[in-house]
């Protein structure tokens, strides 16, 4: 008796102190994370609004900013630079939008008809990260240009001018977006598609719909978390993207990202830059929030 | 939308000589079937019988290899599953997650154009008993009851043949229990045929009229419950449904409606309506609770050994060794009239001759045995 006490006595010792442990596990584990955050999130953001209300004293050099809280910055960086803003929503959507109808199809054919090919043709999806962001885009310029694959292969058709150029055009720039993110898009349809049972497909053709109605009423709104997580990691990169506008476009296709790169490089506007950048973000912030609420999948995300 | 299109043909189900390969293995072998309209039937057998596939063929989500499907006049083999007046309750029941209960149920009738849409689904949920949670999802209800909206979903159609593939399959004894006696009530409220696929021998017993059992891709008997237990034809039945004990005999003599047979020197008789076949070897069965430890009667077994004894509520089962090492099970109801033995007791068997049974001495004694709770 006296011996089971005491196993009883050190067991609840021992859950006592594994208790105690548990309750500093989580901590430790967020740690790195959360020191990294601040570091590299937090601090820059706050330097980043502080920057957004200066102002270049008269005369002081360039680069030289101090304090005002101006927040007319905001309205005079949106109105100067209102075209390459509502640009970059534009070619964003029509990329998101290219995107979806790419990898829809290629997602299902992956989640349901790949068989024993599902594997390397995942692979195959995330292959491009296997060689840099830059050289692809670059490639494609390639791919476009007066002499590439694209261009000859269209000029064989009758309606074809001649003079047709695609690098240096918006398509040129929304090709390279769409192309860009696609994995980004295929993704997260794969996943959500892959993880419908097909006995549900199976009971919707039980229950007198055809393969159309099965694919609208059962299929697509049960892929909906895939779709809307794939739109946002597309959508949201896609309009902060500079580097497509600026290998693959013209001065007249700049994106936002394009203004906020030269503000801060070039002409060194730091105050403009930051106030540009804080719109783009709370204006994402808004856009994102809208369509999740009106997707109707904040329960599914 | 497509209503005209979906089959409103009326009349017993007819399997004609259907197969299905999937390459070299059968799953279904030459079966040939007939389900009469209204009927609760079940497609009783061991996992890989073939009986989930034959269901599927049934609705249309396999294309047999071979043979026809047809309700009355009408050939449905190879009608798509859209267009069958079928409908199924499928294992996991396979609900549409995303919508709501009342959506679930009303999504046949919807593709079908049924105007009054609300008033049927609210039928179909009186129904299985469950008015109040037409709202909400398939993820907050537990498994009982997306069983009974499973159910709902399908019958709501009003179809000519309802499937039901293994639908307790997941549910706890108590609750598949009480939901036998549901689906029971349900079957015999709307008078449609129903087609239960199980292989729980309970579950078949309790619910169908008629017992198809199934092994390996052929029907080896079909009838009533009683009929199969009382008078099995092959021993894969006679072990498949309850237990049974099997002895290996010979024939002596076939006259005046009597089969006398021998085994290791003893004779016991086997009415001659109750063999099934003509060969000199046979198998004599008799159930457990037939047995009686008495040693008197035509059918006795004397110096017998008690080996093992368990008592399990409404009766004691024994294990009792034959002088010729063969272990037969007995069940004795613990009534006034019970013998309380104990390990190695020597006792005497006896039974009736008609509640015997001759099967064809070739088979092997234990097929079907220890088979049904595999799963």
């Amino acid at each position: 008796m006296a011996f089971l006490q005491g196993t009883t006595k050190s067991q609840s010792g021992a859950k006592g102190d594994s208790l105690k442990k548990r309750s500093l596990t989580p901590y430790l584990l967020i740690a790195p994370g959360l020191i990294w955050l601040i570091t590299f999130f937090v601090i820059p953001i706050f330097s980043l609004g502080s920057t957004s209300t200066m102002v270049r004293p008269q005369g002081a050099q360039i680069g030289t900013y101090v304090q005002e809280l101006r927040f007319a910055n905001y309205v005079d960086a949106f109105l100067a630079n209102q075209e390459q803003y509502v640009r970059s929503f534009l070619y964003a959507g029509i990329a998101t939008i290219l995107a979806l109808a790419i990898s829809y199809p290629l997602a299902y054919m992956i989640a349901f008809r790949a068989g024993k090919y599902r594997n390397i043709l995942l692979v195959l999806v995330v292959a491009p990260f296997f060689t840099s962001f830059l050289l692809r885009t670059v490639a494609w310029s390639q791919i476009l240009g007066d002499e590439g694959p694209v261009l000859s292969t269209l000029r064989f058709l009758p309606f074809i001018d001649e003079s047709l150029r695609l690098t240096a055009t918006p398509f040129a720039v929304v090709s390279g977006l769409t192309y860009n993110f696609l994995p980004f898009m295929t993704l997260p349809l794969y996943a959500s598609l892959e993880r419908i049972d097909p006995r549900t497909l199976e009971a919707s053709g039980d229950l007198y719909a055809n393969g159309f109605i099965t694919f609208r009423k059962v299929t697509v709104p049960l892929s909906m978390p895939g779709v809307v997580a794939g739109t946002l990691l597309t959508f949201i990169p896609a309009a902060g993207d500079y580097v497509n506008a600026a290998l693959l476009g013209n001065p007249s296709t700049k994106m936002i990202g394009n203004v906020i790169e030269s503000r801060f490089f070039a002409v060194v506007d730091y105050p403009t830059a930051a106030a540009l950048s804080f719109t783009l973000m709370a204006t994402i912030l808004i856009l994102v929030t809208l369509y999740i609420r009106k997707s109707g999948t904040d329960e599914l995300v | 939308m497509a209503n005209s299109k979906v089959l409103q043909d009326t009349g017993d189900l007819v399997l004609n000589r259907i197969s299905k390969r999937y390459g070299d293995f059968c799953a279904v072998d030459d079966l040939t079937l007939t389900i009469p309209d209204g009927s609760f039937f079940a497609l009783l057998g061991p996992s890989g019988c073939g009986k989930t596939t034959t269901l599927r063929m049934i609705a249309g989500l396999e294309e047999p290899s071979a043979g026809t499907i047809s309700i009355g006049d009408t050939d449905i083999t190879t009608q798509k599953p859209y267009r069958r007046n079928v409908n199924t309750v499928f294992q996991n029941y396979a609900l549409f997650p995303h919508l709501s209960i009342f959506e679930n149920i009303a999504f046949g009738l919807r593709r079908r154009g049924i105007k009054d849409v609300k008033s049927e689904v609210e039928k179909a949920l009186d129904l299985v008993e469950l008015a109040h949670l037409a709202e909400r999802k398939p993820g907050q209800l537990s498994g009982g009851q997306q069983q009974r909206i499973a159910v709902a979903r399908a019958i709501v159609n009003r179809p000519e043949v309802l499937l039901l593939d293994e639908p307790l399959g997941a549910l706890d004894l108590k609750l598949r229990r009480q939901m036998q006696i549901e689906l029971k009530r349900i079957q015999m409220e709307v008078g449609i045929t129903f087609i239960h696929v199980t292989h729980d021998q309970e579950e078949a017993m309790t619910m169908a009229d008629t017992i198809a059992v199934m092994n390996q891709g052929k029907i080896e008997q079909m009838g009533s419950a009683t009929e199969l237990y009382e008078a099995p034809k092959t021993a894969f039945v006679a072990n498949f449904l309850g237990q049974c004990n099997l002895i290996k005999v010979r024939v002596q003599s076939r006259s005046g409606g009597k089969v006398v047979v021998s085994a290791k020197g003893h004779t016991f008789e086997i009415p001659e309506s109750r063999v099934s076949s003509s060969n000199d070897s046979l198998l004599l069965g008799v159930r457990p609770e037939k047995l009686r430890l008495d040693g008197s009667g035509v059918n006795s077994i004397k110096e017998c050994l008690v080996t093992d004894r368990s008592f399990v509520g409404t009766s004691t089962q024994y294990l009792v060794r034959t002088p010729w090492d063969l272990e037969l099970v007995v069940f004795e109801q613990n009534d006034e009239g019970l013998h309380d033995l104990r390990l190695g007791d020597k006792v005497s068997l006896e039974w009736d001759s008609e509640h015997t049974f001759g099967l064809d001495g070739a088979q092997d004694v234990n097929a079907g045995a220890d088979l049904d709770d595999d799963e």
